[in-house]
Parts: structure tokens; C-alpha cells; sequence
């Protein structure tokens, strides 16, 4: 069992370091660099820039060096915690991230709990009551859900917040907190502006959930354990809830580990709808502005989260599943 | 004495059909027989007959879109008063008393008939509990007292293993242990040895028969193996199709069968004196398909002995023929 943690650290490290080189190499793919589309959006809005002022630049930013030494440096820096400058804004990497990221944190969970709450009950529900009416009405809803791309939803939320509740849905905060530090007072606020984008996110992975759900327990209500689980006397209930619903649970915990990826690359036009403060629109700004240092911190980080989500599954299944735990190797 | 005479479970006239978008299969359609107290009832027939779905309508655990449509199903209590199982609500409370304290069940796949997520011991006290309503310490104590009673080695260590860390021997001597370990009056055994090798099988016959005589339970023996019928049964019924063809005891099945599909099946078995490389006999035709049952006799396109324009138009009952014994077919209607 040591083992098994053991060689899932070490896979996990090696798969963080390869991240880190794609994600490098990925940034500096698209022809030209940061200063390339700096002079390029100075020139459209009229300016100019000498030729001293870009090589200066360069320099500056260590963009004349070959890749690999750029590499090298870029990440014995963030070895020391130092994740470089974002260079369109002119400030760290660090402080441009770091709110936007707890925030986006804060989000996917929230959604991640919406869709399981809503999700496991109807899952349940509908392969237990297969063929039933609403068995069919969740599938439709479901299929509906699956079907609405998530800004159209974003859209139409905000379309029918302004229009009859004369509510302004978007973003995480009302205008008299969005800047001020944090207090209780702000968290309240959070909260209160939570359920909408959670729902809207989360909207499309419920909808597959509940499927997933369903077939999985299908398969599972067929196995002889439950029909001797209900041979001794049971309740139904208890004997779905207990044997195969536990069983069924099981490929979802391997699923923890992309969540939080998931949610912020398949998120970044519905948050720039609801105009929500996390790192999707961020890294879509970035990747524009070819601004190297801040894409790069922010694929690495969804990197070693996916990576640390994925490593905590592993465990986790470990731990509710004997099969996985006693595997003797 | 009139212990002894009335049974412990009654079929009459059971249907239990399954409603499915292609049509109707009846899976069990007019089975009726006894099961006597402390005494071991044989049930055969190829597959498909409807053994097992007559074993789970007795334990009102039919699974949708099936569902018991006709018929009685009379469990005697230790006074010998009648409950029609047919007539309760399959989650109710009274239902739920009987399946595991009364009426325990042990089906042919021990590994699949365990939960892969909760350990052996878990299962079993959880019955326990449910049934005898001890505390949990007393529990574990039975649980692994069940476990030691069916020949388990060390049983206060296995009862926390999993299903899929035992042999399949072991398996199936837990898969029991949970199924007695409240006691019951009926064990219905489905198919119990089926997977298991010839070693563990007998092993597993001796381990049933022995348990039986200590408690003096009632075990309905669901099998198509006819030397494990003749080995371990008082009583035989023989199902072809959701009926039952013919009812005898097992002398009477083995030594005078009466119907030609308890002939052809008996004729089947490989004796130890058959010479070397003759064909096996078989049963001619095959089995219907459940959508398309026959008319008249279910048995009668495959039936050697059929009479023409009788056996294809009407339906047989159940009659007797003295000694005990029924069968259902024309060839014996004016004898009785």
C-alpha cells in the first residue's frame, strides 16, 4: 500500500515536470512574442516604438535568449516562488493570479456541489425507476440540459434576471464590495452571488452525470449482491443505498482530479458573460497578449491541480474500494 | 404428527409472468407443489424453466418488469397457521421478517453474491442485526460463530475479509453462513454448487445435509444436476416450461418415472457403465423460445410418446398416480 502512494508521488512529480515544459513550449508556439503584439497594439492605437525601446525590452524580459535558457530560468524562479511578471500588467504574476484563483477555486466547487446534489438523487432515481414517467422526464431535461452550451444559459439568466427582477446577475460581488479587502461582511456577499454561476456551470456536467449514473447503477442493480442483499430481509432502500449506489459512487471519485480544469477551460466565455473574476478570461487575455509568464503560471498551475486532484482520487478510491486496497503487487 | 403432515410451504397455481415490450414470458405458469418440514425438495429442469423465478416469487424478490400474476404462495408458521405470501407487500414488514429470518436463500455465484465493497462479516451481522435485534458485540460473536458452524478456518479472521480474498470454496461456506445465520426454517438453495469444482462440490452437499439434520431446516434444492438431486433430496419436482410436469418422491422419479420428459432426462445422464465414445442421448428439439410457447402441452413437439390431435390442443393437469407421485400428461388421464 506504501508502495502504491509511493509510485504515485513519483508519477505525479514526473507528470508536473512534463507539464511544465509543454505548457512553456505551448506559449511560445504562435509566431512572435509579447513585444511582437505589444508594438502591434501601439501601432493601432497610433504609437510608435523605437527600435532601442524593443531590444530594451527584450532584454529586459530575457526574450532574446535562446528557449531552452528562458525555460530554465522561468522555472528555477518558480521553484523560489516566484512565478515572473505579467508583463501587460506591469505587476507579478503572483498578485494578478492569486484572489482570481481562490475565487475560481470557490466557484468550481460550488458547482461541483450542485451537480452531485442534483445529479446522484435523480441518477438514483432514474435507474431504480427505469421506464417510469420520470424516469423520461429527467432524461429529457437531461438531454436538454446536455444540448444548451453554457453562455447561451449564461445569456438567458441574465436576460431574465435584468428584464423581470430587475436584478444584475453577473459577476461575484456587488459593485460596493468588488474591490474592498476581505470581511465577513464580503464573504455574505460571495455567497448570495454564488448559486447562479454554480448553476450555469455546473448545468451541462449534471446532466451527464445524472446518465452516467443511471447506467452505472443499471449495471450494477443486475448483480446477484443486491438480490441477496434483499434476501435478507432489507428494506429496498437500504439495500440500494447500501450495495450497489456505494459501488456505482466509485467511478466518480476517479473523476475529482479534472474537475477544476474542466470547469475553468470549458468556463471562459460563460464567465466573460456573467463577468466573473476567475482564471478563464485571465488566461484567454493572456494567451492574446502573448503575456508568456502569466499563461504559462496559469496552465501550470490547472497542471498540478489536475495532477494533485487526480493524486487524491487515487487515494481516495483506495480508500472506499478493498479491491484497489488489498490488490497485491 | 400433524406436524409432521402439514408442509412448511405451499405453491398453488403460481404465475408469475414478466411483461416485457416484446411480449409476455411466463416464466412460472401453474407451478404448485409442497415443501415438507426438515425435509430436502429437489427442483429440476433445464434452464430456463423457471426454477429460479419460482425460488425469488417465493421470497417476493421478482425483479421488474416481472411480476406474480396468479396463484398462492402459503407459508406455515411454527403454529401451522397459512400467510399467503402473494397477498403481502414484498417491502413490507412482514415480508421483510420472514426473507433472512425464516426463509434464507444461497445462490450458484459466490463471488457475485457478495457485496466487492463490504467485508463478509459485514453482511452477515447485518443481518443479524436486522433479525435478532442484539448489539452489535453479540453480532460479530454470532457472525462468527455462523462462520466457524460451516467449516471456515479461523473464522475470527476471515469474517473481515472480503468476498474476493477467499477461495470459492470458502466463498459459498460464507455465502451459507450469511443465508443460516439467523436460523431459518427453509433454505432455498439455487443452483449452489453449480460453480464450484466436484471436490467442494460434495463438500458443500455434505456441509448442507449436515447443518440440515443439526437444525432440522427444510431445504429447497434448485438444481438441473440429477446427481445432486439423488444425493441430497427427499421429494423431486420436475418443471419443463414454467410448469410442473411431474411431482414424486425421489425413488418414485428416479426408479418409475412417469412422464416422457422426466424419461428423456433421466435417459440423458451418462452412467459410469455407458461403453466409451457412443453418443450421448439427448432430448430432441430444443427448448421453445419463451415468446412462443407451444399450444397443449408445453412438452409435446419434443415428445416422443405424443398422441396426435390430443397433445398439441389440450392441456394436461396435474393428477395423481398413487405412491405420491403426479404427473401432468395425457398418457396417464385414463389410468387415474
Amino acid at each position: 500500500m506504501l508502495a502504491y502512494i509511493l509510485r504515485r508521488l513519483i508519477l505525479a512529480l514526473i507528470t508536473v515536470i512534463a507539464i511544465s515544459i509543454l505548457s512553456f513550449v505551448i506559449i511560445q508556439l504562435p509566431p512572435g512574442d509579447f513585444i511582437t503584439s505589444y508594438i502591434a497594439s501601439m501601432s493601432a492605437g497610433g504609437g510608435t516604438v523605437s527600435e532601442a525601446e524593443v531590444e530594451a525590452l527584450r532584454e529586459q524580459y530575457g526574450l532574446d535568449q535562446p528557449i531552452t535558457v528562458q525555460y530554465l530560468k522561468w522555472v528555477s524562479q518558480i521553484v523560489q516562488g516566484n512565478f515572473g511578471m505579467a508583463l501587460e500588467w506591469n505587476r507579478p504574476v503572483k498578485d494578478v493570479i492569486g484572489d482570481r484563483l481562490t475565487l475560481t477555486v470557490i466557484i468550481s466547487l460550488a458547482a461541483v456541489i450542485f451537480t452531485w446534489a442534483v445529479a446522484l438523487p435523480i441518477g438514483i432515481y432514474s435507474a431504480v425507476k427505469r421506464y417510469s414517467i420520470g424516469d423520461y422526464i429527467f432524461t429529457f431535461i437531461g438531454f436538454i440540459g446536455l444540448a444548451i452550451p453554457g453562455f447561451m444559459l449564461a445569456l438567458i439568466v441574465l436576460y431574465v434576471g435584468f428584464r423581470y427582477f430587475n436584478a444584475n446577475v453577473g459577476g461575484l460581488f456587488s459593485p460596493e464590495y468588488a474591490e474592498a479587502p476581505w470581511s465577513w461582511a464580503k464573504f455574505q456577499d460571495l455567497l448570495a452571488h454564488l448559486p447562479i454561476p454554480a448553476v450555469v456551470l455546473g448545468l451541462s456536467g449534471t446532466a451527464q452525470m445524472i446518465r452516467i449514473m443511471r447506467s452505472n447503477l443499471l449495471d450494477e442493480l443486475r448483480k446477484p449482491y443486491v438480490m441477496t442483499a434483499r434476501a435478507r430481509g432489507l428494506t429496498e432502500m437500504r439495500v440500494i443505498l447500501k450495495y450497489p449506489v456505494r459501488v456505482a459512487m466509485n467511478p466518480f471519485i476517479s473523476t475529482i482530479g479534472y474537475l477544476l480544469p474542466y470547469i475553468v477551460s470549458g468556463s471562459i466565455i460563460v464567465s466573460l458573460v456573467l463577468s466573473l473574476p476567475t482564471v478563464g478570461p485571465l488566461l484567454l487575455k493572456a494567451l492574446i497578449a502573448q503575456d508568456m509568464f502569466l499563461a504559462g503560471t496559469i496552465i501550470l498551475l490547472l497542471g498540478v491541480m489536475t495532477v494533485i486532484g487526480t493524486f487524491i482520487s487515487d487515494l481516495l478510491l483506495m480508500w472506499v474500494d478493498p479491491r484497489i486496497r488489498l490488490e497485491r503487487r | 404428527m400433524n406436524d409432521q403432515r402439514t408442509p412448511l410451504l405451499s405453491v398453488r397455481d403460481l404465475k408469475t409472468y414478466f411483461f416485457q415490450d416484446e411480449g409476455t414470458v411466463k416464466a412460472v405458469d401453474g407451478a404448485s407443489f409442497d415443501v415438507a418440514r426438515g425435509q430436502t425438495l429437489g427442483i429440476v429442469g433445464e434452464s430456463g424453466c423457471g426454477k429460479s423465478v419460482t425460488a425469488r416469487s417465493i421470497l417476493r424478490i421478482v425483479e421488474a418488469p416481472g411480476r406474480i400474476v396468479g396463484g398462492q404462495i402459503l407459508w406455515y408458521d411454527a403454529k401451522g397457521q397459512p400467510t399467503d405470501l402473494t397477498q403481502l407487500d414484498p417491502d413490507g414488514h412482514q415480508m421483510r421478517s420472514l426473507r433472512g429470518r425464516e426463509i434464507g436463500l444461497i445462490f450458484q455465484e459466490p463471488m457475485t453474491s457478495f457485496s466487492p465493497v463490504h467485508t463478509v462479516g459485514n453482511q452477515i451481522i447485518e443481518a443479524i442485526r436486522l433479525h435478532m435485534g442484539v448489539s452489535k458485540a453479540e453480532a460479530r460473536r454470532r457472525a462468527i460463530e455462523a462462520l466457524r458452524q460451516v467449516g471456515i478456518p479461523q473464522p475470527e479472521r476471515r469474517i473481515d475479509d472480503y468476498a474476493f480474498q477467499l477461495s470459492g470454496g470458502l466463498r459459498q461456506r460464507a455465502m451459507i453462513a450469511v443465508a443460516l445465520s439467523c436460523d431459518p426454517r427453509l433454505l432455498i438453495a439455487d443452483e449452489p454448487t453449480t460453480a464450484l469444482d466436484v471436490t467442494t462440490q460434495a463438500q458443500i452437499l455434505d456441509l448442507l445435509r449436515e447443518l440440515q439434520q443439526q437444525r432440522g431446516m427444510a431445504i429447497m434444492l434448485i438444481t438441473h444436476n440429477l446427481g445432486v438431486v439423488a444425493e441430497m433430496c427427499d421429494d423431486v419436482v420436475v418443471m419443463y416450461l414454467g410448469r410442473v410436469v411431474e411431482v414424486g418422491s425421489v425413488d418414485a422419479i428416479f426408479h418409475q418415472a412417469k412422464h416422457p420428459y422426466t424419461r428423456a432426462l433421466l435417459r440423458s445422464i451418462p452412467a459410469i457403465t455407458t461403453p466409451p465414445r457412443v453418443k450421448l442421448h439427448t432430448i430432441t428439439g430444443s427448448i421453445p423460445h419463451p415468446y412462443n410457447r407451444p399450444s397443449g402441452c408445453p412438452f409435446h413437439p419434443r415428445c416422443p410418446e405424443r398422441l396426435r390431435g390430443l397433445c398439441e390442443v389440450a392441456e394436461p393437469a396435474l393428477r395423481a398416480v398413487g405412491n405420491g407421485q403426479s404427473v401432468s400428461c395425457f398418457l396417464y388421464e385414463n389410468r387415474a
